[in-house]
């Protein structure tokens, strides 16, 4: 075998981007999902999602440890998120308008705070081969998975087993469906909603350690391409549901991918607008499900967007 | 629970006293599922509740005995809710005591009432609408397991189901149920909690008579097998009349009467509620004939879910004629209002008023001199935080001059304002106080003052009198009537048959979005419109 395999290597490309750009996606989705079953949203992921890269990779530098900088990255993740809920339990506090503070906060402090580690180098975090069995060198390099990539996907399996089958996951949903109901049954909204933040936002952290510790693999300024929001659409488009979510990822995953595969391959023109691939996507999801009378099937009741 | 005068915490709050609620307080267990023979009687003992000057409680004494079923009757503002709401533990009463099963209650907080066997239902539902009937009992309880093993809850509910006189499909979610359904589920858990004494706060406000009439039926032969007492919060004399052995009337916070219902007359029962306050009289209603204002043809539209369709094959109101839709609430009414009001497009078909195609622009509404009274019309026909006299400005700001004005009008829109709020006697601290702080009754007033000023040649209503309390509920009969009976075409969709029954010329039923009877005031009979509210026709 050459290793030529002419324009097959663009979806293979496109596979293995798929797996390498999606655990972000899926971690932080993951994290809004359990946030807004709990009846908010926290658009601040962003902030949260690049934070926990500088404080990911700043750890792990430190420590000689990457997985140091993931538990350092989920710690700061959870700090933004509990800010998050906690304000937004003051009364006459909107979420939207307290994320898109603490997104410009968490970007803000997270360059603050990284200016001096854009020159060094940190460990990185393992992959597994699960391209052994080809010759193809794409093929190899497509199937080289993150660990974290593993964790996110039995991560998506779990909490949608969570919501279903545990006193957690009921209690989230009610909460999520009708503070009225949830007072009734003695359940404090307020109280929950911040644990669901504050859960949310450690999986965001860990998806930005993530982004600086395997791929793109360092810390600079322009780490996040705005994972972070897409991942908040990402969310609608998958219906509130985890399982829903993984797939979701996967297919922002392999848009991103599709700008640098295309290049791969020698396709140059447009190269700017492959790489826009996943914000078109983003506009043609929220387009296509949206609905001009009905409203979104599946949406938590309580969330600030549906009411 | 619109009381309107107690500073309260919103009713399902658990308002109160909460801080020392522990696990401790479950003490006494709950009376457990299944048992025959256990129900609880309560007595309260000169209850009075007093919120700073205001005594919304005085001195009422009242016996539920164990298996027995009582109605508790009152106006709004008449200290039924209060009296519930002491209770249930939400309010500590000012003095007095309350007796379960002969002893002293001391319920602290609504946790505790629930732990000594006293349960509520609210009248709005307190289901939660995502999650199934199942998993709605489930978490209701106090002991939910930290992994739920569905299978045996499965069972363990089924086998609950069956020892009940009513079932309702447990896998299903609770926003597809019916209204009725999802009343009984509110019943059922309640049950299932090992609750056995229920307030039931006007339990029928959502459903037809024949399912209305189910469930009180099922309810009161649980209280005659001994399972269960139950002191209901109603409006309706016939439901009292049909299903209650016992009536306490409540007046200003006064016990007035009360007795055993077979001894009273709905007139008796009325006399005490009201006392010396009069309602308005019925309006006559005049010999009318006109020409024909609205017309539907062939309406198609989607319903809310987008799941459905709306179809209305033909509807026509004329001049001078109360053309009344009755149905069940989600059956379409909602959406057939969104079409007059041009807020749900058409799929296909017209609408006409005076024959010309009508989309309900506010030119049109204008020009054609087409009104709305939509349901809730705080939420709906008012913007709640401006004033009142901005509020009632709405439909005639800009008017007045051959165009339309930029400036507005300050003083000729206050003294429009002052001449309706005189002439419709809405209750307002003042014209530019919000009109949110008005009570429910005087909303409804304020909008209907603006909707009714100067000609209106078709008035669109929507459950004009929700919640309001009798002497609110004759006047805005009243009004309507007059409407009518000066050449208003009227069309009236309501949840109430008996306001159907009193105000319609015509009866149309409404089912599963579509028009599926029709008949004459003098030709309607409750029980066949009955059945066709609910599609079994």
């Amino acid at each position: 075998m050459s290793g030529d395999i002419g324009l097959w290597a663009v979806p293979v490309a496109m596979l293995g981007g798929a797996i390498r750009v999606s655990t972000p996606f899926l971690f932080v989705s993951l994290g809004e999902v359990i946030t807004e079953r709990s009846g908010r949203i926290n658009l601040g992921l962003e902030g949260t999602l690049v934070f926990g890269a500088m404080a990911g990779y700043a750890v792990a530098y430190h420590t000689n440890s990457a997985w140091a900088g993931v538990l350092a990255a989920a710690l700061a993740g959870s700090a933004f998120g509990l800010v998050h809920g906690l304000l937004c339990s003051l009364p006459k506090v909107n979420d939207i308008a307290i994320g898109i503070a603490l997104m410009l906060l968490g970007t803000g402090l997270a360059f603050f705070f990284g200016k001096p580690y854009i020159q060094p180098v940190a460990p990185d975090l393992p992959a597994i081969n699960l391209g052994w069995w080809s010759d193809l060198p794409q093929v190899q390099a497509a199937l080289r998975v993150n660990v974290l990539f593993l964790l996110g996907a039995a991560l998506a399996v779990a909490l949608a087993w969570m919501l279903r089958k545990t006193r957690i996951g009921l209690t989230l949903r009610v909460v999520g469906d009708s503070s009225d109901a949830a007072r009734a049954l003695g359940i404090s909204p307020a109280r929950v909603r911040i644990q669901a933040t504050a859960f949310g936002g450690a999986l965001a952290g860990i998806g930005g350690a993530y982004l600086s510790l395997f791929y793109p693999g360092s810390w600079n300024e322009g780490i996040s391409s705005g994972q972070g929001l897409i991942a908040v659409a990402l969310v609608i488009f998958a219906r509130w549901s985890p399982v829903n979510c993984f797939f979701a990822a996967m297919l922002f995953g392999a848009a991103g991918a599709l700008g640098p595969a295309l290049q791969s391959v020698g396709v140059t023109q447009g190269y700017y607008l492959s790489y826009a691939a996943p914000f078109v996507l983003t506009l043609i999801v929220l387009i296509l499900s949206s609905s001009k009378t009905g409203a979104l099937t599946g949406a938590p009741r309580e969330l600030s967007i549906t009411k | 629970m619109k009381d309107g005068r107690a500073p309260s915490p919103s009713f399902p709050s658990e308002g109160g006293g909460s801080l020392s609620r522990g696990l401790d307080e479950v003490s006494p267990p709950p009376t457990k599922t299944g048992e025959a023979g256990k129900a609880v009687g309560i007595e309260t003992i000169g209850m009075t509740m007093r919120f700073g000057n205001f005594t919304a409680l005085d001195d009422v004494s009242i016996r539920v005995k164990p298996g027995s079923f009582h109605a508790l009757l009152g106006e709004n503002g008449a200290g039924k809710s209060t009296l519930v709401k002491c209770i249930m533990g939400f309010y500590h009463a000012t003095s007095g005591n309350l007796l379960i099963d002969g002893f002293d209650g001391d319920v602290k907080d609504p946790k505790d009432a629930h732990a000594k066997g006293l349960g509520m239902v609210y009248q709005h539902f307190t289901l939660v609408p995502a999650l199934t009937a199942a998993e709605n009992l489930v978490i209701s309880r106090a002991d939910v397991p930290a992994v739920i093993d569905w299978a045996a809850e499965m069972k363990a509910l089924t086998a609950f189901m069956d020892a009940m006189p009513f079932r309702v499909p447990l896998g299903e979610p609770v926003h597809r149920l019916a209204a009725g359904e999802k009343q009984k589920l509110e019943i059922l858990k309640q049950l299932y909690l090992g609750r056995r004494f229920l307030i039931l706060d006007e339990p029928t406000s959502v459903l037809t008579p024949d399912e209305a009439d189910e469930v009180l039926g099922h309810v009161a032969a649980l209280c005659k097998a001994g399972e269960l007492s139950v002191l209901m919060i109603s409006h309706k004399f016939r439901e009292v009349t049909a299903f209650a052995d016992e009536v306490t009337v409540l007046r200003r916070g006064k016990h007035v009467g009360g007795g055993k219902v077979a001894e009273l007359s709905h007139q008796d029962m009325a006399a005490m509620m009201m006392g010396d306050a009069k309602p308005a009289d019925p309006a006559p209603r005049a010999e009318t004939t006109g020409e024909t204002v609205l017309a539907l043809t062939g309406a198609r539209a989607a319903d809310r879910s987008g799941l459905k369709q709306i179809a209305i094959e033909t509807l026509q109101v004329r001049a001078g004629e109360i053309v009344g839709i009755a149905g069940i609430s989600g059956n379409g009414q909602m959406e057939l209002m969104e079409i007059l009001t041009g807020q749900r497009a058409l799929a296909a078909g017209g609408v006409t008023v005076h024959g010309v195609p009508y989309a309900a622009t506010r030119a049109e509404e204008r020009r054609l001199k087409v009104r709305y009274l939509p349901e809730e019309p705080l939420q709906n026909a008012c913007a709640p935080r401006m004033s009142v006299a901005e509020n009632i400005g709405f439909r005639s700001f800009e008017t007045g001059r051959a165009k339309p004005r930029f400036w507005l009008a300050p003083g000729a829109m206050r003294r429009r304002a002052e001449a309706l709020v005189a002439d419709y006697k809405v209750k307002c601290a003042s014209i530019d106080s919000p009109i949110a702080s008005l009570s429910g009754g005087n909303v409804q007033r304020a909008v209907l003052s603006r909707e009714l000023d100067g000609d209106v040649d078709l008035l669109v209503i929507s459950n004009p009198c929700f919640g309001l309390d009798f002497t609110a509920v004759a006047e805005i009969r009243s009004r309507i009537m007059r409407a009518r009976n000066s050449g208003t075409a009227v069309l009236l969709l309501s949840e109430d048959l008996d306001e159907i029954l009193e105000l319609a010329d015509r009866v149309l039923v409404m089912a599963d979005g579509s028009l599926v009877y029709e008949c004459t005031a003098a030709e309607a009979d409750i029980p066949t419109i009955g059945h066709h509210m609910g599609g079994h026709a």
